[in-house]
């Protein structure tokens, strides 16, 4: 059972005293935030199906990603199992200390992600190889009573799953009864394998495992299992007292990079027209931000893409028209009248209206019919810009990822990210990538341009048969340079021989210069204007379609921009909250009376911000006296009524309980701790502001 | 050499457990000696250490076996609770008894219900007459069992009152293992390392069918030229013989050379020796990858071993946080502000040592005691302090989320920094950083951050 808390701690669940009240349905909760109730039903159900879309895409990646690293891994097994069976009677085999085939997996930093890794590799081995797998977690395994206890009890329970049909006595074994130890397991081991010999192989489950199946154990977080623990089971499984790591024989795999699999995430994900959900600039900067500052996890990315798409469609009335251009033509037509008005709210739909002319600025606003017409049309300008981004982008990815020092980015995302954010053209970056472009040698250049026509060949743009012939054209103006190559070398090598007959110093220098001079001057070669021309076509291709998302209209219907609310979820922040609970109380109560806080403590505050608000000023060691002194001054000012009893000296009992309990809370929330330094002292376990 | 005799034992067993067991003949003779005839009264309990293959187990199996005495034989690891343990021993007790197999299985929660059904097993069986051996490898293992267990088996024969002999093997002295509290003192017996000889000559002694034991002695004496230095291990050493006997082999199974023919197989095995210590002894690459190899006769070069994959893929915050916890760990507190302070001034490394060390006769001492932070290993540090150390050695500011917090829980699953003091201790945790310098420097390269500069025992 998990809690909310951040917090460890001994937390105590109660069972739930009945079946839980039906919760209000999730489709409900979209109308309840938003006033403006519109279509939340039909946008519960498009987002919950592009999710879906989105999920058994993401998880189809995942499936490829790992395949080859599975291959390789179920392919590993059956050969070291093979061996093992073969050459028993073989004299090598005889003298070899029998090692135990192990498999390394190195699978990276990323945690979350390795759970469905490794759901998908017992499936796969469970498929293929031996129904007989188990999967420890350390957390599970303290001493290695308890590891084999989960080992026999693992492996027990698959083998009921195996022949549930028409083997029952295995099912009364109950784990307590097994003696948990090696000879147990292998005695039910011989015991189930002659069983599987003597069935008919009618099953197919079965006859695709080998004979007499190895039992394969998996150790989720190797590195946290204690090593007296692994040492035991391993030189218990192989019943060899011998140094422990001689008793394997491993091989190491290793899974893909996590920030490959994000590239390629991405590129499913964002850059195809498959999906009509995109994420703006910002956003996508939050997301692998968190990515790669933080967490490696492709998991929580799509997590974070998931919450981007529940807020959108949440929080955007107009996401309703988020769908596939055919489905969304359809809905334009049932628009309500507000929905319309919302339409007319849009920033960008607003620009759209100044530019046009003024009569049909007031059909635009007034009849919603011929509104609806617009709408259509702009939609579907806007699928076809997506259409055209994609290659576009692609091709210029091409260009600029084999540029040295990459101006603009090495990944594909960097150059998403740097299109969407403004006119990509405009940057200092894109004008010096241009440069570099220029100096490009010819078999890179022409390598890049096949490239691009594969590009542009495989993608679904209708606009770019021109541009496929006159990258083609292109191809074939450098084969035919390289037809006429041979002369122009004639001609070079001509001048350097003249410059070999002058021996004058004098002279060569004069020469030299002179060929500088005309160098500088020169008409440029055939093969230098192609560059440019070729240069200069991409140049124009990406002022054509590379158009940032924010300058189209109608773009708020696809793009989710609300960076802030998504940084609000995704990067908690517990010490500042508190921090500002404690500090700016206003900022959480909502109470007039404490806003006109100018660093000064007021006394109409909370008493624990009060008496945090003191702590600040304090050392590493406050002193508690002092302390309530200042608290009682703070309080009291503030009351101001009865002066006398300050001036006493004697703080009020009510204050100084009041006091006490303030620090009280204080130190639950782990502010101070009491020390033992100094008896009527309190340590702080905080420094600085936050 | 001794030749065993024992009168209780025809000369024929005597002289093929002889050939069984080459370099232990003293041993055996004196355990002979020592466990008499069958029915006569032994020892209760004989302690027999060794170091790690030096033979204990085999010994004690074979003769055992060979002689065709009663025993159990029983590894302390595999049944590693006493509850397991005592009941292994009687279901083998059972086992060696009678033929039939008892489906019963009798619980053993206690010694007490040991004893008294060790006395049942043994009183229905023809054991009466005959000494039985209780053999316990990995005794040491014992120790870590109730506090019972081991005085008790020392004297399980005037426990029960039988014929019964237990032998305890082990790897440890006899002195770590008497309790504090006293106990039956068992005979113990040394079992000293093989020299080369003795290593040459068990190693020899099985040679392939398929070759000549001139021939496989020649290999062997080759194989210890090489490996004795590293490893005197006698099964790893078996293990490698084996492993790298088909490469020997082949000048000979192709022709060109014949078993004589010492000095070119030496020629052809050597480097390929030299090799295999560098990589399959060290298990970079697993044996099967090595048979591979030989078999395919390519470059080991091809073949990634273990270590080239030693990088780890961190985050970008990770990556910092980890530097921040090797400078926390291995730099005084004091040096601190020195380090991250902005406006420290031009305090360098003179002025600094004069204000902290009056005399110059210091100054050596403390170039000593410097040059020992990285000797000493981690010292453990505040989270405070580690933060403080990160905000000052990241460029840009970091809010302090939740997602660097877990961070630093991932560094601490990923065994990169430990928690010092008890988990759930949930004020002021403290950390070490485990990383090596190599590691560190490696990490701090890929972030552009210049660590030694920050590090005081490089100053």
């Amino acid at each position: 059972m998990s809690t909310c808390s951040v917090s460890k701690g001994c937390f105590v669940f109660k069972p739930s005293p009945k079946k839980r009240r039906v919760s209000p349905k999730t489709a409900e909760y979209f109308k309840e935030a938003n006033n403006d109730s519109e279509d939340s039903g039909l946008r519960f159900a498009t987002c919950q199906s592009l999710w879906k879309q989105i999920k058994s895409e993401t998880e189809q990646v995942q499936e490829e990603l790992n395949k080859q690293l599975f291959d390789n891994l179920v392919s590993f097994l059956r050969r070291s199992h093979s061996e093992f069976q073969e050459k028993t009677t073989e004299w090598t085999c005889r003298m070899k200390s029998r090692e135990i085939p192990t498999a390394a997996l190195v699978l990276g930093v990323n945690v979350t992600d390795h759970d469905l890794t490794f759901k998908s590799l017992s499936e796969v081995l469970q498929n293929n190889i031996t129904p007989y797998v188990a999967l420890l977690q350390a957390k599970d395994c303290p001493g290695i009573k308890n590891l084999m206890q989960k080992l026999m009890g693992q492996l027990m329970n698959c083998c009921i799953d195996v022949d549930s049909s028409d083997e029952e006595d295995y099912v009364q074994v109950s784990q307590h009864r097994i003696r948990c130890s090696m000879t147990s397991l292998i005695s039910w081991y011989e015991n189930i394998t002659k069983k599987t010999d003597s069935e008919t192989p009618s099953k197919k489950r079965i006859s695709r495992h080998l004979q007499s199946p190895p039992v394969v154990v998996i150790f989720k977080d190797m590195e946290s299992f204690t090593t007296k623990v692994l040492q035991d089971f391993i030189g218990i499984s192989s019943l060899l007292p011998h140094s422990v790591s001689s008793l394997l024989c491993i091989e190491l795999f290793q899974s893909l990079s996590c920030k490959e699999h994000l590239s390629t995430i991405i590129d499913k994900l964002l850059l195809t027209t498959q999906f009509a959900f995109k994420l703006s600039e910002k956003v996508l900067q939050v997301l692998i931000n968190i990515f790669l500052y933080h967490d490696f996890s492709v998991q929580n990315f799509i997590k974070g893409f998931q919450l981007c798409i529940v807020e959108h469609f949440h929080s955007q009335p107009l996401s309703v028209l988020c769908c596939q251009l055919v489905e969304a033509k359809k809905r334009v037509n049932s628009l309500s009248h507000s929905q319309c008005e919302n339409i007319r709210r849009l920033p960008s739909f607003r620009r759209y209206v100044e530019s046009q002319v003024s009569e049909k600025q007031i059909a635009l606003l007034t009849a919603d019919n011929f509104l609806k017409e617009v709408i259509q049309k702009l939609l579907e300008d806007l699928h076809v810009y997506h259409e055209n981004y994609v290659p576009v982008l692609r091709c210029l990815h091409v260009f600029t990822s084999s540029l040295p020092k990459y101006p603009l980015g090495k990944q594909i995302r960097e150059l998403h990210c740097a299109c969407l954010e403004n006119r990509v053209w405009e940057t200092e970056e894109y004008e010096s990538s241009l440069q570099l472009a220029r100096m490009l040698n010819k078999s890179d250049l022409v390598t890049m341009l096949q490239k691009c026509v594969e590009i542009f060949v495989s993608s679904s743009g209708k606009e770019f048969d021109k541009v496929v012939e006159k990258l083609k054209e292109f191809l074939a103006q450098f084969q035919k340079l390289e037809a006429g190559a041979c002369q122009e070398r004639g001609e070079s090598v001509s001048s350097q021989k003249e410059l070999q007959k002058k021996t004058d110093l004098y002279h060569l220098q004069k020469t030299l210069l002179e060929l500088k001079e005309s160098r500088r001057s020169k008409k440029l070669t055939k093969f230098e204007m192609l560059r440019f021309e070729v240069v200069d076509f991409i140049d124009n291709l990406v002022r054509n379609y590379l158009v940032p998302a924010d300058h189209k209209t109608l773009h708020e219907i696809m793009y989710f921009n609300t960076a802030s609310a998504l940084r609000e979820h995704l990067n908690a922040a517990p010490r500042i909250a508190l921090h500002t609970a404690l500090n700016n109380p206003y900022c959480y109560l909502k109470n007039q009376a404490l806003k006109s806080d100018g660093g000064s403590i007021s006394n109409k505050a909370p008493d624990i911000c009060i008496v945090y608000k003191l702590h600040l000023e304090c050392g590493r060691l406050i002193n508690l006296v002092d302390w309530l002194e200042a608290f009682s001054t703070v309080v009291m000012a503030v009351e101001g009524t009865n002066e006398d009893a300050a001036a006493s000296d004697q703080v009020d009992d009510i204050i100084h309980a009041r006091f006490i309990q303030a620090v009280s809370e204080l130190e639950l929330l782990g502010f101070i701790k009491p020390s033992k330094q100094k008896t009527d002292h309190v340590a702080r376990l905080t420094w600085g502001g936050c | 050499m001794p030749n065993l005799e024992h009168p209780a034992y025809p000369a024929a067993t005597l002289l093929r457990l002889e050939s069984l067991v080459p370099c232990r003949e003293s041993q055996v003779s004196m355990l002979l000696s020592i466990f008499g005839e069958r029915q006569q009264f032994t020892f209760p309990s004989i302690f027999i250490y060794g170091h790690k293959s030096s033979g204990k187990t085999y010994v004690m199996q074979t003769l055992l076996n060979t002689l065709q005495l009663p025993h159990v034989f029983v590894n302390c690891v595999e049944y590693f609770t006493s509850r397991l343990l005592l009941e292994e021993i009687l279901i083998q007790l059972q086992n060696c008894s009678s033929e039939t197999k008892h489906a019963s299985r009798m619980l053993c929660d206690t010694f007490n219900d040991f004893v008294r059904l060790f006395k049942q097993a043994v009183a229905s069986q023809d054991l009466q007459d005959q000494t039985l051996y209780i053999v316990l490898d990995r005794a040491e293992q014992l120790r870590e069992m109730e506090a019972n267990i081991l005085p008790a088996f020392l004297r399980l024969q005037e426990l029960t009152d039988r014929n019964v002999t237990v032998v305890l093997l082990s790897e440890i002295v006899w002195e770590l293992f008497r309790p504090s509290t006293g106990c039956f003192e068992p005979f113990t017996l040394y079992f000293p390392d093989y020299s080369i000889g003795h290593l040459q000559k068990i190693l020899s002694h099985n040679h392939p069918p398929e070759y000549s034991a001139d021939f496989y002695a020649a290999y062997i004496n080759i194989l210890l030229g090489v490996f004795y230095m590293v490893c005197r291990d006698l099964k790893e050493l078996q293990h490698l013989a084996a492993l790298n006997f088909s490469k020997y082999c082949e000048p000979v199974v192709r022709g060109e050379a014949n078993e004589r023919d010492t000095r070119k197989l030496w020629k052809n095995i050597e480097p390929h020796l030299k090799k295999a210590m560098q990589t399959v002894y060290l298990r970079e690459i697993s044996s099967s990858q090595w048979e591979r190899l030989q078999c395919a006769d390519g470059e080991p070069g091809q073949l990634k071993g273990l270590s080239a994959h030693a990088h780890v893929e961190l985050p970008y915050y990770s990556k910092f946080l980890l530097i921040a916890a090797y400078l926390a760990s291995y730099n005084p507190v004091r040096t601190d502000k020195r380090f991250f302070l902005k406006h420290h001034g031009k305090i360098k490394k003179t002025s600094f040592m004069k204000k902290h060390e009056k005399v110059l006769v210091d100054y050596r001492q403390t170039i000593d005691n410097r040059t020992s932070n990285h000797l000493l290993g981690p010292k453990p540090f505040p989270l405070d302090r580690l933060l403080a150390i990160l905000y000052s050695i990241v460029d840009n500011r970091v809010a302090p989320t939740a997602n660097i917090f877990s961070q630093i829980t991932s560094l601490v699953t990923l065994q990169l920094l430990s928690l010092v003091g008890h988990n759930d201790q949930l004020d002021g945790p403290r950390y070490k950083c485990t990383v090596s310098l190599d590691f560190i420097r490696a990490i701090a390269r890929t972030v552009n951050f210049d660590i030694i500069k920050y590090l005081y025992d490089f100053l």
